[in-house]
C-alpha cells in the first residue's frame, strides 16, 4: 500500500508540475540556456574565433625595430585587432570612456635607447674580462629606463588585464634577450647563432591518462558538471513553492489529517524531484555531447563515466531535495521561500566553486567551501571526469551528500511536527 | 445511544493570547449524530473543530473518537476521521478526479476501490461530467462539492465540516446537505460548524451554542427553542444567549 500511495504522490507531482509552465521552464529551459550561453562565453576567451578579435589601441611613438616586433607579435596572436589612428591623449580619452579595453603606447627612441642601454652594458662585461682594447670608453651610461605606457578600460577584467601585461612583458623581454645576444656576437666576433640556446627550460605538463591518451581538461568538461549542479539545486525554489503552495491552498491540512505519514509525503516528492534532476543532468550531458561540437565547442567525453556520474546526480539531487524541502517547510509564504531560495542557491554556487574555482578564493572562503554540498557534487564529477575517478574515489564527497539530505529531512519532520503537534 | 466522541475538560489558549479559545469543555456525542456547533466569530468553533480533527495541540484536557485517542493511536484515529475543511483544499491545476484519487489514496484505499467510490460520488454530487475538468475551471459550488467528496471517501465514522455550504447557491447547497444526511443515515456521524442558524435548525439533530471558548447551550433545536422565553426559532436563541454586540475579529 505504501507503494501505491508513493505512486499516486509520484502521479499528483508530475500532473502538477506539467501544468505548471514556468516551473517547467525554471526546472528545464534556464539550465539549459545558462550552459550555452557560460560555455560559449568562457571558451571565446580563451580561443581565437574567427571574427572575435578584441579590439586595442596601438600607437607607434618609436616606429622602429623594438616597436615593430611588438606590433608583429600582437596581430601574431589573432587576439588582438590593432587600432592606430590615435595619439596618446585620445588613446587616454576613448579607453577610459569605456570605448576600448586597453591601449598601448611604445614610447619615442625605444628602440634607439634599448641599444645604447645593452650595447653599453655589453661593452662593460666584455672589457672586464680584458677583451676590449680601450675600456675608458665603455664607462656605463645611466639610460633611463623606457616606460611602455599601457591604458585599461577601469571595467576590463582583471585576470584580462593580467594576461595582457604578462603577454607585453613577455615580448619585451624576448626582445631584449635577443638584442643582448646579437650585442655579444658583434663584440665577439663569432658568428655562432647564440639565440638557438635562449630555451634551456621549458615546460611540459601532464596530464591524468586513459587508456594511453591524454585527459585534457577543457571549458565543456568544467562546465557541464558545475551548470548540471546549478541546475540540480535550483530545483529547490520550484520544490519549496510547491510545499508553501500546499499551505497557502489548504492541501496539506488534507495530509496533515490524513493516516498517511507526513514522512511518506515527502518521500513522494523526493522520488519524483529526484528524476527531474536525473533528466535534468541527462539534458546538459546531452547537450554537452550533441550540440556543442556544432557550435564549435570541444564535444563533452562521458566515455565509461556515465554510471558513476549518475551516481553523483543521485546523490547531489538529494541534497537540493532536502534544502527545499527544509525551504518550503519553513517558509510561510512563496514571497519567503522563491527569493531565500534563488539567492541561497546562488550563494551556495559561489561557496562550492561553480563560479569562481575553490583555490582563487581568499582562504576563510576556501574553508567555508568544503560544507558548501554544491562543491561536495562539484569535487565528485570533477574526480571522475577529469581525474579518472571512480565510485571508491568519491565515497566521501557522496556519503557527505546523502547526509546532507538526511539531516534537512530530520530537521524538516522536526519543525512539522512541532509547529502541528497534536 | 453510544457515544462516539468523549470529551474531557477540554482547554486551547494560544500563544500569546490573553483569553482562552476553548475553556473548559466536556461533550459526549452520540455516533448517529448531525452536531451543530455553533457561535459567533471568534466563539472558539474552528478551534474546537481543528482539535478533534488532531490539526492543532489541545493545551490541556482530552478527548477520544471511537474509542481512540490522536496521542494514542494516530493512524487509527486519523482513519476514522473526515476533515471538510472551510477552504477548498484541493489543487486548482488537478482535475477533480486527479484531486480525489491522490486524497483518497492517502486513505489506504486500494485502485479500484477508490475509482468506483470516486465514480459514484461525483455522480451523486452531479459532478461526472466535470470530473476530467480541473479545479480551477469549476464554480465556487463545484468546488465546495467536490471538497465534501474528497473528505468522505473513506466512509469516515466523524466527518468534521467547516461551513460547507459558505458562498454557494441554494441548488448547491441542497446536494450537500442530501449528500450528509445519506452519509448520516449510513453510520457517520457528523460535526458541523456554520453562520446559517435556519440550515442548523432542520439539518442538525443537536446542537451546541458556544461563546467565548465554553458552551452555553446543548440540545435539539426544539429544546433549546424551547429553553428561552419568547424564541421563535434558533436565531432567538442564538441572539439571547450570545447577544447583540458586534463580534469583529482580529487574528
Amino acid at each position: 500500500m505504501l507503494f501505491y500511495k508513493l505512486w499516486r504522490s509520484f502521479v499528483k507531482e508530475v500532473l502538477l508540475l506539467k501544468r505548471d509552465i514556468g516551473g517547467i521552464v525554471i526546472i528545464f529551459v534556464m539550465p539549459l540556456l545558462l550552459i550555452v550561453t557560460i560555455t560559449l562565453i568562457q571558451d571565446s576567451t580563451f580561443k581565437n574565433l574567427e571574427g572575435s578579435k578584441i579590439p586595442i589601441i596601438f600607437i607607434d611613438n618609436d616606429k622602429s625595430e623594438v616597436s615593430k616586433n611588438i606590433k608583429q607579435e600582437l596581430e601574431n596572436s589573432k587576439t588582438f585587432q590593432l587600432l592606430t589612428n590615435y595619439n596618446e591623449k585620445s588613446a587616454q580619452e576613448a579607453v577610459f570612456g569605456g570605448d576600448y579595453q586597453m591601449a598601448i603606447v611604445i614610447p619615442k627612441n625605444l628602440t634607439k635607447d634599448i641599444n645604447s642601454n645593452i650595447d653599453s652594458k655589453v661593452q662593460t662585461i666584455v672589457s672586464s674580462f680584458g677583451l676590449e682594447e680601450n675600456p675608458d670608453k665603455t664607462q656605463l651610461k645611466a639610460i633611463k629606463a623606457k616606460d611602455i605606457h599601457l591604458y585599461f578600460d577601469p571595467a576590463t577584467n582583471i585576470g584580462f588585464k593580467n594576461n595582457v601585461m604578462n603577454a607585453v612583458n613577455k615580448m619585451v623581454f624576448e626582445i631584449e634577450n635577443k638584442k643582448i645576444y646579437k650585442a655579444f656576437q658583434d663584440q665577439l666576433g663569432t658568428t655562432e647563432n647564440l639565440e638557438e640556446n635562449k630555451n634551456l627550460i621549458s615546460f611540459k605538463e601532464i596530464t591524468p591518462k586513459k587508456e594511453g591518451m591524454d585527459v585534457m581538461p577543457n571549458s565543456v568538461q568544467h562546465n557541464v558538471p558545475a551548470w548540471a549542479l546549478f541546475a540540480i539545486f535550483f530545483i529547490v525554489v520550484p520544490l519549496s513553492i510547491n510545499l508553501v503552495k500546499e499551505k497557502s491552498q489548504g492541501t496539506s491540512v488534507r495530509v496533515r489529517v490524513g493516516p498517511t505519514p507526513y514522512y511518506v509525503h515527502i518521500l513522494g516528492k523526493t522520488f519524483t524531484y529526484l528524476i527531474i534532476c536525473v533528466i535534468q543532468f541527462l539534458l546538459m550531458v546531452a547537450v554537452g555531447v550533441y550540440l556543442f561540437p556544432y557550435m564549435d565547442l570541444p564535444k563533452f567525453d562521458i566515455t565509461g563515466k556515465m554510471l558513476p556520474m549518475l551516481v553523483v546526480t543521485i546523490f547531489a539531487g538529494l541534497a537540493a531535495i532536502g534544502f527545499g524541502v527544509l525551504l518550503g517547510t519553513m517558509a510561510k509564504t512563496q514571497e519567503q521561500s522563491a527569493p531565500f531560495g534563488a539567492t541561497s542557491v546562488v550563494v551556495l554556487a559561489a561557496v562550492g566553486g561553480i563560479w569562481v574555482p575553490v583555490f582563487l578564493m581568499p582562504e576563510f572562503m576556501q574553508n567555508i567551501a568544503k560544507f558548501s554540498p554544491m562543491n561536495w557534487g562539484l569535487n565528485a564529477y570533477y574526480d571522475i571526469i577529469l581525474r579518472n575517478g571512480g565510485i571508491g574515489s568519491i565515497a566521501k564527497e557522496l556519503f557527505f551528500l546523502f547526509m546532507f539530505y538526511i539531516a534537512m529531512i530530520v530537521i524538516s519532520l522536526f519543525y512539522e511536527r512541532k509547529q502541528n503537534a497534536v | 445511544m453510544e457515544n462516539i466522541i468523549e470529551i474531557k475538560n477540554l482547554y486551547k489558549k494560544y500563544k500569546n493570547a490573553e483569553e482562552f479559545s476553548v475553556n473548559d469543555i466536556s461533550l459526549n456525542i452520540d455516533k448517529n449524530e448531525i452536531y451543530g456547533i455553533l457561535g459567533p466569530n471568534g466563539a472558539g468553533k474552528t478551534t474546537l473543530i481543528s482539535m478533534l480533527s488532531g490539526l492543532i495541540k489541545p493545551t490541556s484536557g482530552s478527548f477520544t473518537i471511537n474509542g481512540l485517542s490522536p496521542q494514542k493511536n494516530s493512524i487509527k484515529f486519523r482513519q476514522n476521521i473526515g476533515v471538510v475543511p472551510q477552504e477548498y483544499a484541493l489543487y486548482p491545476t488537478l482535475t477533480a478526479k486527479e484531486n480525489l484519487m491522490y486524497f483518497g489514496s492517502l486513505y489506504g484505499l486500494s485502485h479500484k476501490k477508490l475509482k468506483n467510490t470516486i465514480d459514484g460520488s461525483l455522480e451523486i454530487m452531479g459532478l461526472s461530467k466535470f470530473a476530467n475538468k480541473t479545479i480551477e475551471q469549476f464554480s465556487g459550488g463545484m468546488k465546495r462539492r467536490c471538497n465534501l467528496i474528497a473528505g468522505t471517501l473513506h466512509n469516515p465514522k466523524v466527518l468534521f465540516l467547516d461551513e460547507p455550504t459558505v458562498g454557494v447557491d441554494v441548488q448547491s447547497k441542497k446536494a450537500i446537505i442530501d449528500y450528509l444526511l445519506d452519509l448520516n443515515k449510513k453510520g457517520t456521524c457528523i460535526i458541523y460548524t456554520s453562520h446559517h442558524l435556519s440550515e442548523a435548525e432542520e439539518f442538525c439533530t443537536k446542537i451546541a451554542i458556544i461563546d467565548h471558548g465554553k458552551i452555553h447551550a446543548v440540545g435539539t433545536p426544539e429544546e433549546l427553542v424551547n429553553k428561552v422565553a419568547d424564541a421563535a426559532n434558533l436565531e432567538d436563541v442564538f441572539i439571547s444567549l450570545t447577544g447583540k454586540e458586534l463580534r469583529d475579529v482580529v487574528l
